[in-house]
Parts: structure tokens; C-alpha cells; sequence
């Protein structure tokens, strides 16, 4: 009889000791009602966190300068948005896995142009507005080098805007409409017009909230308020929550990465973490076939302390 | 029903504390909980397990 | 039909095969093997308790909607019921890896009962991400903005958009619980068809 080599960390000889009464139906109760005891519990004393959320009615009431800046960076296409690349638009490559362009084969399959998205339907969507219609139309109808100008002029002044009686002010010239596209966003931002304007360009019935949440991310408001309750890439934010609760915990390996070289100051970082968890996620379903890995539970003997009385009684 | 027989006992919105220790920077409330796991790990290793001599009479 | 035909049919092979692998005093065991006796082996149980109490509690907000628990305080209190066994669930299902890592529990053919439970646990993690940025507060609206660059870098963002609050929605409360529970049935399945891991013991040789 050919006899096959034992390995210890992969095979096992079949049971042929003894058994013992066991009611697993019974168990099965009791852990579910030791659970739902436990949930409501905790529950009860605890409770869960409900922050608000943030809109832009909110942003452009409480920091209006900030959100007229950001408007500018739409129009100025210098947003986080304008130069994300892909899935959006086409401005970037964007990360690279080795030689890998992920996101860049894929492609901008959900197509964002800040400019018309941001700042021009919305604008197109007011009724009523004698002004603002002409200055749309003179936007619509003049060369691309003539807005190109009257954007880098306005940028160049927008170190001193500011925001006196509910408007925006600024002390740029040659701006063409822009200084109006920049103030009337900023007046439909703060009735709540805007919220609406960004959510319904898909249609009425609409549960995508991308835009409004890609202008929200683009400013600083919502990032403030991240960093008030250290939910930061740099804080660790990945792992926790709002308030005292406890959050996330199981993220810590994901977020360790991003807080050490080389990915804490790679632009390529968010690949590259995702990589390296998918590399690590695969050895760990893996575990069984890898030698040195599967062998560490006999060699730490940790098992020694969970099958005692087995040791103990086999031993006798 | 009222809206106070629903309100947490001890809710935890005032703002969160946090452990530094050289890079690391951990919730207070997220330490506390890998704490108690490993805690609980180590007494479900170690305490006694009920059924002793019932296992033993039929192994 | 001929007793021939009715052996041939689907059902009856089906039903063969499975009583076969998992006869009832198999699937419905009223004893287990000796070594059996220590704490550690509850935590599978307590995962699986705490899942089905996750989908209790998710499915008491599912009643009133998504928006529901902002605005009542019994909503507020079925949302904490959710976190909370949430946490449980996954404080259950971390101890249960360990334990089940320091046993080798992969030994003798159990190697796709550990690689199941992995997975689940991993489906976990996305269930539990997308319940994050289904929340309709200042949280989903940061976890989203902030998960997309890594979602993006990716290539996934192009169809996983997790600024898409209907999308994340329907994978939370209807694609990632199906995978969850298929697996973890899997899963449980598996260990009552192979049987409790036996100890480490010494090396025996196995006649081929």
C-alpha cells in the first residue's frame, strides 16, 4: 500500500473519538436572544449618530466667499472636478497601478463638465432674468479665447472678493458676464435653488446625488466639517465616526497606508492602497495553500490552550 | 408613542476623543472596542467550558 | 413512467445527491465530538445570530423608507438597533477568524469552508459600506466623497458610483445581504457536511 506523506497543516486523521449531547437548535435560540438583548442594550444607551447633512444652501449662506470661489474654480475648470480625469471627464489621466491606467481604460462613463453642469444650466434653469439671459447669451456667443480672457481676469481678482449687503463683489475688469455667473450662482445657491437645479438635471424622479456632491467636495465647507470630527485621510478619518461613537475598526489596515511613505504623498496612492488590499485580501483566502502561513497555528500552539481538556483527557 | 421613550440613555454626540501615539491617531471609542475584543478572545480561550464530565464519560 | 424514468429525473438525483451529503442527523445534529469544549466555538454562532438580527433591524427601517429615522424618534431608535448589531456583528465575526485561523480549521478538506467564510467576510465589508453612504446625513455625504477616489482609481467608479445614493441603496438593502446570506449558508453547510475541525495531533500516516 502506497502511503501518502502527512502534513500536518493541510490533513488531519477523521474523528474517532467520542461525542457528546449537543442541542444546536438550543444554541442557536440562545445566541440569537443573548444578540437581540445585547442590540437593544446598547441601543437603548447609546443610541446612533445623526449629523445633518450639508447643503448647499447651507455652504453658501454660512462661507459665501468660499462658494463663489469654488464657483470660479468650476468656470476656471481648476476644481478637484474639472482635473479629476475619469470617471468624469477626460482632464487627467489619472492613478496609475504600475503601468496600469485603470480608471483611464474605463473611461468618463459618468461625463461631468463643471462648466456647463455647474454653473451654466443651472444658471439657464432661473426664469425672469432679463440680465442674466443677455450675459448667457453673450457668454454662449462669443470665442473661446474671449471667455478664456475674461476668466484668467476675474481669477487673477479673485484674491479680493468679497461678499458686502448679500453680494459678491470683486474688483476684476474685462470680465465679460462672469462676474454676474459668479454672484447670481452664489444668490441661487443660498435660496436652495441650486440643491434642486444639480439634482434634477437627470429628471424628476432622481436619487443621484453626483452633482451636488462632487461641488460640495470641491470646496472647503464639507472638508471643515470633516476635520472638526477627524474624519481626515490624515487623521485616520477612514476608521471613525462622527461623535464618540466607534466606527469603523476593521478599516485600520486599509487606512495605515495612506499614513506612511511612499503613499502618503503619492498621487498615486488610492490605487496602489486598493492593490495592496486586494493583493492581501487573496492571501488570506488563500491561507490554506500557503506554506509558511498555514503552518504558524501549530507552531504558536495556541491550540494547546483551546483543546486542553481534549489534550488533558486523551492523555489519560 | 412619545419621542423621549426613544431618546438614547447616554448618546455619544459631543465631540470624539482621541489617542495619539507616534503616527497613530485612534478614537477613543474605536480602541475601547478592539480592546474588548481581544479581551473577550483571550477569556473565550482560557475560561472553563461548561460539560466537562459529561465530554469525558463519553469520550 | 417506469421506476427507471423516475430514478433519471432531476428531483430524484437531486434530492439523493443532497440527502447523501447531508443526511438529517447530519444537517440537525444532537451531538458533536468531544473536543468540542471551549468558548471559542461560540462566536460562529453569535455572528450568524447577529446577522439575522442586522437584517431584522435593517428590515424595520426598510418599512418607513430611507429618510424615515431623521425625523422620528422611533426610526431613530430601529437605526440604532441596526448599528448596533452591526458592530456586533462584526466583533463576533473578527474573534470567529481568529479562533478558526489558530486552529487551522482549513485541515482535512475544509479548505473552501475557510475561503467561504473569508469571502463573506470581505461581502461584509461592502455590505457595510454601502449601508455608510445610504445614511442620508453629513456621514454618507463625506464616506462617499471620500471612497470615490478610491473606487475611481480603480476603473469601478465608471459603474459603481458611490455618489449614486439609489445605486448604493438597492446594493445595501438588496444585492450585498443576497450574497451575504448565500455565502454564509454556504458556509454553514460546508462545516455541517466536513464536521468540526479535529485537533492537531500527532502525524499519522494515511494510506492512499
Amino acid at each position: 500500500m502506497r502511503t501518502k506523506r502527512f502534513r500536518p497543516d493541510v490533513d488531519v486523521a477523521p474523528w474517532k473519538g467520542g461525542h457528546a449531547p449537543y442541542d444546536i437548535i438550543k444554541e442557536g435560540t440562545i445566541a440569537l436572544v443573548v444578540v437581540g438583548l445585547l442590540t437593544v442594550m446598547l441601543a437603548v444607551v447609546f443610541g446612533s449618530p445623526d449629523e445633518p447633512a450639508v447643503t448647499i444652501k447651507t455652504w453658501s449662506n454660512a462661507t459665501p466667499v468660499d462658494f463663489a470661489m469654488t464657483a470660479l474654480s468650476e468656470l476656471n475648470q481648476t476644481s478637484g472636478t474639472a482635473q479629476y480625469g475619469a470617471p468624469y471627464n477626460t482632464a487627467s489621466t489619472g492613478q496609475k497601478l504600475g503601468p496600469l491606467e485603470l480608471a483611464k481604460w474605463v473611461g468618463a462613463r459618468v461625463p461631468v463638465n463643471t462648466v456647463r453642469d455647474f454653473v451654466i444650466n443651472p444658471l439657464k434653469s432661473l426664469p425672469d432674468q432679463p440680465v442674466l439671459t443677455a450675459d448667457l447669451r453673450q457668454w454662449s456667443t462669443a470665442s473661446t479665447s474671449t471667455r478664456d480672457q475674461w476668466i484668467k481676469n476675474y481669477t487673477k481678482a479673485s484674491t479680493h472678493l468679497t461678499f458686502v449687503n448679500g453680494q459678491v463683489t470683486d474688483t476684476a475688469n474685462n470680465v465679460g458676464p462672469v462676474s454676474v455667473f459668479i454672484n447670481d450662482l452664489t444668490q441661487m445657491a443660498r435660496t436652495g435653488a441650486l440643491d434642486q437645479a444639480l439634482v434634477t438635471q437627470s429628471g424628476f424622479y432622481t436619487t443621484n446625488f453626483t452633482l451636488p456632491l462632487l461641488f460640495l467636495a470641491d470646496g472647503s465647507y464639507l472638508a471643515n466639517l470633516a476635520l472638526h470630527q477627524h474624519l481626515m485621510g490624515d487623521q485616520w478619518g477612514m476608521m471613525n465616526e462622527t461623535g464618540n461613537y466607534p466606527g469603523q475598526a476593521w478599516l485600520w489596515l486599509y487606512t495605515f497606508w495612506y499614513q506612511i511613505a511612499p503613499f502618503n504623498s503619492s498621487a498615486n496612492a488610492d490605487v496602489l492602497v486598493w492593490g495592496i488590499m486586494m493583493a492581501l485580501s487573496v492571501v488570506l483566502i488563500l491561507v490554506p495553500f500557503i506554506p509558511g502561513l498555514r503552518s504558524l497555528p501549530r507552531k504558536t500552539r495556541v491550540y494547546r490552550v483551546i483543546w486542553r481538556e481534549h489534550y488533558h483527557n486523551t492523555a489519560q | 408613542m412619545s419621542a423621549t421613550q426613544f431618546a438614547a440613555l447616554l448618546p455619544l454626540n459631543t465631540l470624539g476623543h482621541y489617542l495619539h501615539w507616534h503616527f497613530i491617531q485612534i478614537s477613543v471609542a474605536n480602541f475601547v472596542v478592539i480592546v474588548l475584543m481581544v479581551v473577550t478572545f483571550v477569556i473565550a480561550l482560557v475560561a472553563p467550558f461548561p460539560g466537562r464530565r459529561r465530554r469525558k464519560e463519553n469520550q | 413512467m417506469s421506476y427507471t424514468d423516475i430514478e433519471r429525473q432531476w428531483t430524484t438525483r437531486l434530492r439523493r445527491r443532497f440527502v447523501h451529503l447531508l443526511p438529517p442527523e447530519k444537517l440537525l445534529p444532537d451531538t458533536q465530538p468531544t473536543y468540542v469544549s471551549s468558548w471559542i466555538y461560540v462566536f460562529g454562532v453569535t455572528t450568524l445570530a447577529a446577522l439575522v438580527v442586522v437584517i431584522a433591524s435593517g428590515s424595520l427601517l426598510a418599512i418607513r423608507g430611507p429618510q424615515w429615522w431623521h425625523t422620528s424618534s422611533v426610526g431613530h431608535f430601529a437605526n440604532s438597533l441596526h448599528l448596533w448589531s452591526v458592530e456586533i456583528f462584526f466583533f463576533a465575526m473578527v474573534i470567529h477568524l481568529w479562533g478558526k485561523y489558530f486552529m487551522a480549521a482549513w485541515r482535512g478538506g475544509r479548505a473552501l469552508t475557510w475561503m467561504t467564510g473569508v469571502v463573506t467576510f470581505l461581502t461584509s465589508i461592502g455590505a457595510a459600506f454601502t449601508g455608510y453612504v445610504s445614511q442620508t446625513n453629513f456621514d454618507s455625504q463625506w464616506i462617499s466623497t471620500q471612497a470615490k477616489d478610491g473606487i475611481n482609481a480603480t476603473g469601478a467608479g465608471a459603474y459603481f458610483n458611490v455618489l449614486d445614493m439609489g445605486q448604493m441603496l438597492m446594493w445595501h438593502i438588496v444585492l450585498l445581504p443576497l450574497a451575504a446570506v448565500v455565502l454564509t449558508g454556504l458556509h454553514v453547510l460546508l462545516v455541517r457536511v466536513k464536521g468540526v475541525v479535529p485537533p492537531f495531533d500527532e502525524p499519522a500516516k494515511v494510506n492512499a
